[in-house]
């Protein structure tokens, strides 16, 4: 099986993209299936569903969404395996823009979206920076020079990754996307598989559940911003 | 996928050594701000002048680095990557297209479009038919270069030859720039600095910029209706305002040789002027329209229907002398409009000029 992670900012059309990128591969007999992890709650599934994808639903609740994914992939892969998948999606919401949810050796996607502005691609870390396929969305309702402008921002900030552009509502874009996608390598097993980078990190009193505010109540990895006078 | 996949995930050291380390960043700061850019893009410190790559990463402090989320050795690989693309786009547009074909495939049902059309530079094709009759589709299979793996089976040709696979996925070599009624400008920017930004992408020498910033704003306003100024907020712009800086700015600044144009809104731009600013320019245009106006002014018309072009109508002679009666219609609508604008009644309709010719 084949597994392409997909990630990018909330509201970015991950899931239109997947369910266009899908509809392209179904008509070619490509079998398709998606995890969607979210936060809270999410009704993605049932649109995945309505499109004939199969679909598996993660909530991270108050679990740090990237560490949830990491810790719970290798089961989504099974999953996938066990529903006799060619190609399975894990579509991941990228919460914070230190994000890092590529694995070596397996597809990475990041979606974005040209109402973002221009100087987004530089806020975003290695979810933009190490995808291999970077899928922007929105283009058709700005300008031209503004679709361009972005897509040289997303250029400097990954030079090496296929730039391809997505319309999520019409599909256009969707079945070169497929093509691209579909050359993801064959995936084994996950196990013993690296992250391209580390996920941020953080291990505080707060991640422990503590709710108080001061410096009595701070422990572990914690940092301070720092104010010049 | 070429370069993508090999180097992200390689845990070897072994691409970083050749293209990097011997780059000094006193060469690459030679000319300019790109490179520049791609250090800020990054989220890093700027280099100072003279200092070499390979000690410029040594500085570099570990904990930024896994703040930013970059690993020191595969920057190298990426800033390599990056000076390749650059020198792509500096070389200019390499891409001159003289003609694109459209070769026939099959419309919605599988049955054959026996069709094939070739259009040239400083043309203009218009495109009509019922909503999802299958123009969006035509108009990706141009962008794609589609070589029979569509759902249409078209084949597409530039000047008469297959095109190089690889143009597919090199933002170096847009086919395509797109001009529709739904764009609009999100960017909270001045015209000038607008069209400064956009001048710097396509790496236009900076000396170069100011000369851009005012021959686009001059164009423009020769399409506006209402005068704008370079100090002007591009959100501020009226609707033909905003249409006649996007086409100025597509016709100067896209290296796309097609334009893709759907609609132009039929008021605060002089429509006509603005496609010859376009064909002045050597484009290719193909226009999705529904206004007869707009439509005659094309030499040839792809009517589309069930996903395939079913036919080509070609503008006859007798077509084109009806463009003049049209506009005049076109202007009398207008007239009205501008009387409810000004607060005026339209107690009554003069129709005799139209009349009497």
């Amino acid at each position: 099986m084949r597994l392409v992670t997909v990630s990018g900012p909330p509201s970015s059309g991950k899931t239109s993209v997947i369910i266009n990128v899908c509809k392209s591969m179904q008509r070619q007999r490509i079998g398709v299936g998606v995890v969607k992890m979210d936060c809270l709650t999410t009704n993605d599934d049932k649109l995945y569903t309505k499109a004939g994808i199969p679909v598996k639903v993660g909530l991270s609740g108050n679990l740090c969404p990237d560490h949830f994914f990491i810790s719970n992939i290798e089961a989504c892969f099974q999953w996938g395996q066990s529903q006799g998948l060619d190609i399975l999606f894990n579509e991941s919401a990228g919460l914070c823009n230190r994000c890092s949810p590529h694995i070596k050796e397996v597809m990475g996607v990041c979606v974005i979206d040209n109402l973002m502005g221009v100087n987004t691609p530089q806020k975003i870390g290695p979810m933009l920076k190490l995808a291999d396929v970077v899928i922007i969305t929105k283009y058709d309702i700005v300008s031209q020079a503004e679709k361009e402008v972005f897509a040289f921002r997303v250029r400097q900030a990954n030079p090496r990754a296929h730039i391809v552009h997505v319309n999520g509502i019409t599909g256009q874009g969707a079945e070169e996307a497929a093509t691209l996608l579909q050359a993801a390598d064959e995936v084994k097993t996950l196990s013993g598989k690296r992250l391209r980078f580390s996920m941020p990190a953080a291990l505080c009193s707060y991640c422990l559940g503590e709710v108080k505010i001061g410096a009595d109540f701070q422990m572990g990895n914690v940092r301070k911003m720092q104010f010049h006078k | 996928m070429p370069a993508a996949k090999k180097n992200p995930q390689s845990d070897q050291a072994s691409t970083q050594t050749t293209a990097g380390h011997s780059l000094s960043l006193q060469t690459i700061f030679a000319d300019d701000t790109h490179t520049t850019g791609f250090f800020e893009a990054a989220g890093l410190p700027h280099p100072t002048k003279g200092i070499t790559l390979q000690h410029y990463l040594h500085q570099l402090e570990e904990e930024l680095l896994e703040d930013l989320g970059i690993d020191r050795e595969d920057l190298v690989n990426q800033l390599a990557c990056y000076l390749d693309h650059m020198k792509t786009l500096q070389a200019g547009n390499q891409l001159q297209v003289s003609s694109v074909t459209i070769a026939g495939g099959q419309n919605k049902h599988g049955q054959p479009e026996a069709v094939t059309v070739t259009i040239h530079q400083g043309e203009i094709v218009c495109i009509v038919g019922p909503t999802g009759s299958g123009k969006s589709r035509l108009l990706a299979d141009i962008e794609w270069m589609a070589q029979g793996d569509t759902p249409t089976k078209r084949h597409i040709f530039i000047n008469g030859q297959v095109p190089d696979k690889s143009w597919r996925f090199s933002l170096e070599h847009k086919l395509v720039a797109q001009l529709s009624q739904n764009m609009n400008f999100i960017m909270d920017l001045s015209v000038s600095e607008f069209i400064e930004m956009h001048a710097e992408s396509r790496m236009i020498p900076k000396p170069e910029v100011a000369a851009k910033v005012k021959e686009i704003t001059e164009q423009a306003n020769a399409l506006a209706g209402e005068m704008f100024y370079w100090d002007t907020p591009v959100t501020a712009l009226s609707g033909g305002q905003s249409r006649a800086l996007m086409i100025a700015d597509t016709a100067f600044l896209s290296t796309s040789p097609i334009v893709l144009i759907d609609e132009i809104e039929n008021a605060g731009i002089d429509r006509k002027k603005a496609l010859d600013l376009l064909v002045s320019r050597e484009k290719i245009i193909l226009m999705s329209t529904h206004d007869p106006v707009l439509a005659l002014m094309g030499s040839k018309r792809l009517v589309l229907r069930h996903g395939a072009i079913q036919k080509v109508v070609t503008t006859t002679v007798q077509e084109q002398q009806n463009i003049a009666p049209l506009q005049q219609l076109d202007e009398l609508m207008l007239s009205y409009r501008h009387r409810l604008r000004s607060g005026e009644t339209i107690d009554e309709i003069d129709l005799s000029q139209l009349m009497g010719r």
